[in-house]
């Protein structure tokens, strides 16, 4: 059986499955995937248990998942988080 | 010894402490817990014309309102973080609609600036409101400040001018004279001689007013604030639905919701505005923040997508007649009250500490207070 | 057996690791209709973390070796099917009705968000607790983790954080953390504990009674001299480096007084830091309903509860390390306490009492061997991030501090925006209440959170009461 893969910025990252997004992008190397709305910074997993909210991604659209928590599925859509994800609103 | 001692360090306590100051009296103010650690600090700021009908508390919020753009002028506006951001105020419903425009009308015979907004302008003053809204009327004079920045810098000025500031001091009574006149203020732990006392104790001014043999009915408004994550400045004004109007001035003591949602410079969006009267009931409602969710959604449909990240709640100091206590009491000289400014403290507290000032020195005050005077209650006046 | 539609329960779980099963399988052998509740995807909590049980997917026989007790936990886990589970569902308020007790969740099982709402007439409260944290120069660099994630990495995913790793901070807590790595495949190329290595030696009597989790510790350690892994006492991190990931570390030695003893500086290569100082509990559910807390011995905020794990508020039972961190064994006591109290038994063992009792020691002269040395804030210049989510720097708490009286942890909030992003305070409140010169996470505000899951106002405009019940009568 072929692994399940799912895509990060147009790449495509393998998982097993019951793996967090978060999980599958630490294994291939990835180590961070938002820049915080402040000063930019890049940020990744932190406490990795869904309570420091620094490892927030975009999800098939829906910014502000954690990444630690969210289950990896096979041809969801993951992309970097800007920010407050929201660049899509008008202001 | 004091010229005055002020009780409370919300934004009624910094605002009557700073102008007390600057007519050169000599202030101490003692507060129970922290500076604006109460009501104040349980607010959006705001700083508004738009909800108020014409009358006394209207008057003194115009006053107020060009009160706090000199202390902008006078202190930077980044102190205070004043925004003149400005309010739109949405009907939803055509009868709404012409309620809402009746009201604008009778405010802008008392000096209040409106502009009437139709259904296919809304849309360039809030680009994500609702699409299905009748009309609207903007109000370029609300504004906005951080209240805990504001206090905290009306009290830092203060004590520039000399005024004294104590914290974890909790009045427990006043001294008087022979001549029935106040000489001095005790706290749990001391006492402090003074000539007058201003009770600016909030949502507590009740309370505080009764310890100081001068009673007042201010009795606790709850109301529930939603803040969602942060966001971009995806609203622009304070925006609220023409219901909020009804709301204020109503005597209900169940629930009652009405839509205001605004943005922030933290980037979040706050939601209210709940009104119920619950006592000092802390315990969190998730009915009253259903209401509230599904209102702000109605009028910003993009919300329904947003993370709500935290509610806070707080108490606003509520008269029967909707207006804030501000004048002498008549049962006890020296004693003056500045409190009961329900749901618009904020905004009014500059033109209140005008008026208190002016009351301590005997000058000519700026607006007619009458309208404010403790003496208006029967409980006073027979008490 | 409960059904999961069931929607009213007389004992309702929250939490299901080793105080929170414990609970669950013992309120439901005591005849009671039990539920469990908790955020993960299997049972087992931080503790006994597992993969999310999948075909093909991470198995559990392949983290076996990553834990301890696992006949404990299966024995637990065993008691599981009469009881209504709600997995991946996260609790974000609980309130009172006239019956009891009202849980709000979200369900976020595939990804969703739905807003649920469960009722009880008891609850068990059991949210275990999360890593404590210190900021140094250069901790929100990605790669610099909590030596909990760096474990949750393992246990539930089967990844591994890095290439190369040291473990740093103190507590009992970093040996398994560092064994379970290097059993792992990742070089560690040290573990830093600040504490003094003796420093239990004066604790002897608890720990004498407790020679099991010495046992425990000694099996971690075999593993680390196996592997060849320096193990450095009175030793801490002082700075990361790097530009978009941690890089390098700084240690120094640390003088008796836990201060730090200037020209011992050592830079080391890494790719990941995993660092823990303790843990702080989970306290915003007992917070929400008015249970009565007090400051344990490790300064973190905490539950009173009685000998049967009652809280203050009548029918809220508390288990596990919100009411002290104590660990596995002792969760599961206090759980197993909790829940057949909760379910209607009349009396507890006295050999469940005596063991509790011991755990307890044992946890206490565990936090008084592996203190927060003093000194951190000193070391703090005024760019270093306290607050990770607003970006809060230490100078603007630090000069806050010197132009105001009279401020607490609110006014710091609101003056500072420390704390009042997404996580709610959770990772900086203990570092902002030490800075602020109050007791730890105590009556600053830091603790309290009224929303502890976010939810989106579209879920929680469109959910519904399960029926109107009425408010609980005065």
């Amino acid at each position: 059986m072929s692994q399940p893969h799912f895509s990060f910025d147009g790449s495509q990252i393998p998982f097993r499955p019951g793996q967090s997004v978060g999980a599958a992008l630490t294994a291939v190397g990835v180590r961070s995937w938002r820049s915080t709305r402040g000063a930019g910074r890049p940020r990744g997993l932190f406490c990795g248990i869904g309570v420091c909210f620094d490892c927030l991604i975009v999800v098939d659209g829906r910014p502000n998942e954690r990444a630690c928590l969210r289950l990896a599925e096979p041809g969801m859509e993951v992309s970097t988080q800007e920010g407050t994800g929201h660049g899509d609103l008008e202001v | 010894m004091p010229d005055v001692v002020i009780v409370g360090a919300g934004i009624v306590g910094a605002a009557c402490a700073y102008y007390a100051a600057r007519e050169g009296l000599s202030v101490t103010v003692l507060e129970r817990g922290n500076l604006a650690g109460g009501t104040t600090s349980r607010g959006e700021g705001n700083i508004l014309v738009s909800d108020k009908e014409p009358g006394p508390e209207l008057n003194l919020a115009l006053a107020s309102r060009t009160r706090w753009r000199e202390l902008a002028a006078e202190f930077g506006p980044d102190p205070f973080e004043l925004e003149e951001k400005g309010g739109l105020v949405v009907a939803t419903s055509d009868p709404g609609a012409a309620a809402l425009t009746r009201f604008a009308e009778g405010q802008r015979a008392t000096g209040v600036e409106t502009v009437a907004v139709s259904a296919d302008q809304l849309h360039d003053h809030e680009p994500n409101l609702a699409p299905d809204l009748p009309a609207g009327v903007l109000y370029p004079q609300d504004m906005q400040v951080q209240p805990v920045r504001a206090a905290v810098s009306l009290l830092a000025a203060a004590r520039s001018l000399g005024a004294t500031v104590a914290c974890g001091e909790e009045v427990v009574a006043a001294e008087r004279g022979p001549d029935g006149r106040v000489t001095a203020v005790r706290t749990r732990t001391g006492r402090y001689p003074t000539d007058a006392v201003v009770n600016a104790a909030g949502t507590w001014g009740g309370q505080v007013g009764e310890r100081l043999g001068a009673p007042i009915p201010i009795l606790p408004r709850r109301g529930f604030i939603l803040v969602t994550e942060p966001l971009p400045r995806v609203v622009r004004h304070k925006v609220y639905s023409a219901d909020y109007v009804e709301n204020v001035a109503s005597d209900v003591a169940g629930l009652e919701t009405s839509t205001v949602v605004e943005g922030t410079q933290g980037g979040t969006v706050l939601i209210g505005a709940s009104r119920e009267r619950v006592g000092f009931d802390d315990t969190m409602s998730v009915e009253v923040l259903r209401r509230l969710a599904a209102l702000a959604v109605r009028l910003f449909p993009f919300l329904a997508d947003v993370r709500l990240m935290r509610t806070y709640h707080g108490f606003r100091p509520y008269c029967p007649d909707h207006l804030p206590v501000i004048g002498a009491d008549p049962r006890v000289r020296g004693m003056f009250h500045a409190c009961g400014h329900e749901g618009a403290g904020i905004g009014l507290a500059p033109a209140t500490g005008r008026l208190i000032s002016q009351m301590l020195t005997d000058g000519q005050p700026d607006i007619d207070p009458s309208a404010f005077a403790p003496s208006r209650f029967a409980q006073v006046t027979t008490g | 057996m409960t059904s999961k539609s069931e929607r009213r329960f007389d004992v309702l779980v929250v939490g299901a690791g080793p105080a929170g099963l414990a609970a669950a399988t013992s309120a439901t052998r005591a005849g009671a209709r039990t539920a469990i509740v908790d955020a993960g995807v299997a049972p087992g909590g931080q503790y006994w973390r597992h993969p999310a049980p999948s075909e093909h997917g991470v198995s559990a026989a392949e983290v076996a070796h990553l834990h301890h007790d696992l006949a404990t936990y299966h024995r637990l886990v065993a008691g599981l099917p009469a009881v209504a589970q709600f997995f991946q569902h996260h609790v974000w308020t609980v309130t009172r009705d006239r019956r009891g007790f009202v849980v709000h969740l979200v369900d976020r099982t595939g990804g969703g968000e739905q807003a649920v709402e469960l009722h009880s007439r008891r609850l068990v409260l059991a949210p275990g607790a999360y890593d404590r944290q210190i900021p140094f120069r250069g901790w929100d660099l990605p790669g610099v983790m909590t030596a909990g994630g760096v474990q949750a990495l393992l246990k539930g995913h089967g990844v591994v954080a890095g290439q190369r790793v040291l473990v740093a901070g103190t507590g009992p807590f970093l040996l398994p953390v560092a064994a379970g790595l290097a059993e792992s495949g990742a070089r560690v190329v040290g573990v830093h504990e600040a504490a003094s290595p003796p420093a239990w030696l004066s604790e002897l009597g608890a720990v004498i009674r407790n020679v099991g989790k010495l046992g425990e510790g000694a099996g971690y350690a075999r593993v680390l001299a196996r592997h060849r892994i320096p193990v450095r006492a009175r030793s801490v991190v002082v700075s990361a480096h790097g530009t978009d990931a941690v890089e390098r570390v700084t240690t120094m030695r640390l003088d008796h007084q836990g201060r730090v003893v200037p020209g011992t500086e050592r830079t080391v290569a890494v790719d990941v830091l995993a660092v823990g100082w303790g843990f702080t509990p989970q306290l915003e559910l007992p917070l929400a309903l008015g249970c009565a807390t007090r400051v344990d011995v490790d300064g973190s905020l905490v539950c009173e509860v009685d000998d049967e794990q009652r809280s203050s508020v009548e029918g809220v039972f508390v288990a596990g390390e919100a009411c002290g961190v104590g660990g596995a064994a002792l969760a599961t006591v206090e759980g197993q306490i909790a829940g057949a109290v909760a379910a209607g038994a009349s009396s507890v063992a006295p050999r469940l009492r005596r063991s509790r009792a011991a755990l307890r020691r044992f946890a206490q002269a565990m936090h008084r061997s592996h203190p927060v040395p003093p000194g951190w804030v000193d070391r703090l210049s005024d760019d270093t991030t306290v607050c990770r989510c607003e970006e809060v720097p230490f100078g603007a708490l630090r000069s806050m501090q010197q132009d105001l009286v009279g401020h607490d942890g609110r006014s710091a909030k609101m003056l500072t925006r420390v704390g009042m992003g997404y996580c709610q305070a959770r990772t900086c409140g203990y570092a902002v209440s030490c800075i602020l010169g109050q007791e730890p996470s105590g009556t600053s505000g830091f603790a309290e959170r009224p929303v502890s899951s976010p939810l989106t106002l579209g879920a929680l405009a469109t959910s519904c009461p399960t029926e109107n019940d009425p408010p609980p009568a005065e």
